[in-house]
């Protein structure tokens, strides 16, 4: 469902993103996973067509989103990581604003996003303008936005952020139920915990290339790391020393 | 290319200076060259004038203050940081006051300065005068600084922030307004004319009465006079002493009131904003019926920006200035003296017409500048959702050049046409002012949209301070070139053609070389919508968040 083909991005000298392989299929759930400044929030705004590659090419659903960007971003939703929204729209205007960049409106479109409001509990808040939102509210209107036209491919970066327990449990079901019933979703985390219970495949990015991918199993052999979790493989492959050096610096401090 | 493009526009920005200070100056210097050569009266007249500008200074500070002390008190994102620090509330007050007034006065001082520098030269420039404008001037910046500084803080205590800031907005807008209507309905250019006075006395008395003997701009202005030798007293340093200690005062006073109410306004800003319903869905479905012949990406952008548009103060508040602009000059159009004697000439009415044309196209610069040079930059923040949307991007172009043209073609329509029944103008005159600026809009809203694509500033909090960008004001210069050759290729030949008519003489050539013209501006018009439009639109697709 969404293909990579030696896909690069470089800012001047900078290359944040190295040529970059890789393959979803659909009714996947893949998950991207890297330390800050990886690349990969600048890798997923590639594959939604926010942005655009400095070579290579991306396919969503078969569709070249370089060449026939209007087809290939049919099939998404994207859910970006502390985004903007309209603040003077109201939630519900919200929805039927996105759901007409999809070409839908009228009754039908109005439904779904009734349905949508009273799913992520934002009814009561449906007609005030979203400037009086919390972050919560506002995470959980930008999951439903990306759902509102009903897309084959969620695409979200850090969907976690801001959302109470209830609603962040909401968000897993949702995304496992998603990729259960034939939906692929690629999503990029901070929390191992998240992609180690709900990912089929994981990729862990560091400096713009991707260090390891593969299935949970697939990653423990190829860190050599025996039996251990998510985080102790991320740590090994990532350059563990860092973390390490931290600490030791904040003991000496402390001892100061 | 980041140092190619910043001294392109240290470039322009210099060249725009150096052109104004060069006009203001020229202006100033001669008036006051006139007034010289009238012994009693002109010292009067001077001191009059100077006054007049410092008044009229001072209310655009007081209202700039108020608008920016609200920005760096209240809004500034490193507050947070700065309410946590252990910092003392008068080393606060202090540094924010220095950062509004700076920022709110430094463009006032860049006016004034080329006016004091044609003070100084016209009555001879001396270490005095120097040293008295600079002590006068920054107590006279202090003044509004610490009123504009003491408003907000109240109005913050008051109101809610968000609304803190938008009754603001308005309190600022209404007051810009008044004062720009005020100073036109005075008629200042009566001043040049004393026969206008019942008799000398009258005019005389006019001029030696001051605003007001409590005007900060009133004890600025006999301070700069003293130290330059205009006036009757020129050893008094009341004025100055004056200005300085109440300056001093303020401040104190100021810091005072900071430290009373700062605390509990900046917690009322930092709490959320008021709970703000949207319309009722007959709203809705009235924007929904009036454009239900457009495609449904097209109506979701429209009624989006019809939406945001009127539920933003800063925004549609911009409107009061527009009917302010509009008002000041169809009553500029209304006083022209061209009816009030003897008959006038035929040819002059339609060179007036032509100005009229010109003058009307800047207005609507002015009010594209203001409404459709900040579309792109506003959708910069939200610009993730449309380029990761099925949207072609053209067709954000496209709503967005219909959504400002329209308003824009109307307002055209009404401001030449009337204007043009002020001036008695018919006939052919009438017919080719209407074409002329129904292209000259497409063209300007094109130039507009183009410039802001291309010039976008997506980082602004404040809308309204994005038409005073750099782009903005590429934008207005290469519309006032346009317009420039647009009334240019057209009056010309108008003009030959009118009087080849009115003395008898065979026209065909005339005839011939008007088309010719004509064509020429019709073909600059396709170029000045297509050109950048198409540049827009290239700039859109290209735009790398």
């Amino acid at each position: 469902m969404i293909r990579l083909e030696g896909v690069t991005k470089r800012y001047g000298r900078f290359t944040a993103v190295q040529p970059l392989d890789l393959h979803v299929k659909t009714g996947e759930l893949y998950g991207f996973l890297g330390p800050n400044g990886a690349g990969k929030t600048t890798t997923i705004r590639m594959v939604t067509g926010v942005l655009r590659p400095s070579e290579g090419s991306i396919f969503i659903g078969g569709h070249d989103m370089l060449r026939d960007p209007v087809s290939a971003k049919r099939h998404i939703g994207y859910i970006p990581d502390r985004p903007s929204l309209y603040e003077k729209l109201t939630g519900s205007e919200f929805l039927r604003f996105v759901s007409g960049l999809w070409g839908r409106d009228g009754a039908e479109a109005d439904k779904r996003a009734g349905e949508l409001l009273e799913l992520f509990d934002l009814s009561d808040w449906s007609d005030t303008l979203i400037e009086s939102y919390s972050h919560g509210m506002r995470q959980k209107l930008l999951i439903a936005s990306a759902l509102v036209h009903k897309p084959d491919v969620i695409i979200v970066d850090e969907p976690m952020v801001g959302l109470d327990p209830r609603a962040a449990r909401m968000i897993k079901d949702l995304l496992r139920a998603f990729a259960d019933q034939g939906g692929t979703v690629f999503l990029s985390t901070h929390t191992l915990e998240v992609a180690e219970a709900l990912c089929d495949r994981i990729a862990i990015l560091h400096q713009g290339a991707i260090r390891a991918s593969g299935t949970m199993s697939e990653l423990r052999s190829e860190a050599a790391a025996g039996a251990v979790g998510l985080e102790e493989i991320f740590l090994k492959l990532t350059g563990r020393e860092n973390v390490s050096e931290i600490v030791a610096a904040l003991r000496d401090q402390g001892a100061a | 290319m980041q140092s190619e493009s910043s001294a392109f526009r240290v470039l322009v920005m210099g060249f725009i200076a150096f052109i104004f200070f060069t006009i203001v100056f020229a202006i100033v210097y001669r008036v006051l060259g006139h007034f010289r050569t009238q012994p009693g009266l002109g010292d009067l007249l001077a001191g009059k004038l100077l006054g007049m500008i410092l008044l009229a200074f001072l209310s655009i500070l007081l209202l700039s203050n108020i608008i920016t002390s609200l920005s760096s008190f209240f809004l500034a994102r490193d507050l947070e940081l700065l309410g946590a620090a252990p910092i003392d509330g008068i080393r606060v007050y202090t540094a924010r006051f220095i950062e509004t007034l700076m920022n709110s006065s430094w463009m006032m001082v860049i006016v004034l300065l080329p006016i004091l520098i044609a003070f100084g030269t016209a009555y001879g420039v001396n270490a005095r005068f120097v040293v008295t404008t600079a002590v006068a001037l920054g107590s006279f910046l202090i003044l509004p600084a610490v009123v504009g500084t003491a408003i907000t803080m109240v109005l913050v205590n008051v109101f809610p922030a968000r609304r803190a800031r938008d009754i603001l907005a308005l309190i600022a807008l209404f007051g810009a307004a008044g004062v720009v209507m005020l100073f036109r309905m005075l008629r200042p250019e009566q001043l040049a004319q004393p026969e206008g006075f019942r008799d000398l006395v009258d005019f005389i008395a006019v001029l030696q009465t001051p605003q007001s003997i409590w005007l900060p701009s009133e004890w600025t202005a006999q301070s700069i006079l003293a130290s330059l030798g205009v006036g009757a007293d020129t050893g008094d340093l009341f004025p100055l002493l004056l200005l300085i200690s109440t300056a001093a005062a303020f401040f104190v006073i100021g810091a005072w009131l900071h430290g009373k109410l700062y605390r509990d306004g900046l917690s009322r800003s930092q709490e959320g904003a008021e709970q703000q319903e949207g319309d009722d869905g007959k709203q809705r479905q009235r924007i929904e019926g009036i454009l239900a012949a457009v495609p449904v990406t097209a109506r979701s952008l429209v009624a989006k920006d019809i939406r945001t548009f009127f539920r933003d103060t800063t925004q549609w508040s911009q409107l009061i200035l527009l009917a302010v602009l509009v008002v000041v000059y169809v009553y500029n159009i209304k006083v022209l003296p061209l009816f009030s004697g003897e008959e006038v000439g035929f040819f002059l009415i339609n060179v007036i017409s032509f100005l009229n044309l010109g003058l009307a196209g800047f207005v609507l610069a002015a009010i594209a500048a203001r409404f459709l040079f900040p579309a792109i930059s506003l959708e910069g923040r939200t610009l993730w959702l449309l380029r990761s949307s099925p949207l072609d991007l053209r067709s954000l172009l496209w709503s967005k050049y219909w959504v400002g043209l329209t308003p824009l073609l109307v307002l055209a329509l009404a401001l030449t046409i009337s204007t043009n029944i002020l001036l008695r103008i018919e006939g052919f005159m009438m017919v080719l002012s209407i074409i002329t600026i129904i292209v000259m809009t497409f063209a300007i809203a094109a130039l507009a949209l183009g410039f802001g694509a291309v010039f976008p500033k997506f980082d602004t909090e404040n809308p309204a301070e994005i038409p005073t960008s750099f782009g903005g004001l590429l934008f207005m210069m290469t519309a006032t070139a346009y317009l420039g050759v647009m009334i240019a290729l057209e009056a010309w030949p108008v003009y030959s053609m009118l009087q080849a008519r009115q003395l008898g003489m065979p026209g065909g050539g005339m005839t011939l070389w008007l088309i010719l013209s004509l064509g020429v501006a019709a073909a600059l018009s396709i170029a000045a919508i297509v050109i950048p439009l198409r540049v827009a639109a290239n700039r859109i697709e290209a735009l790398d968040q």
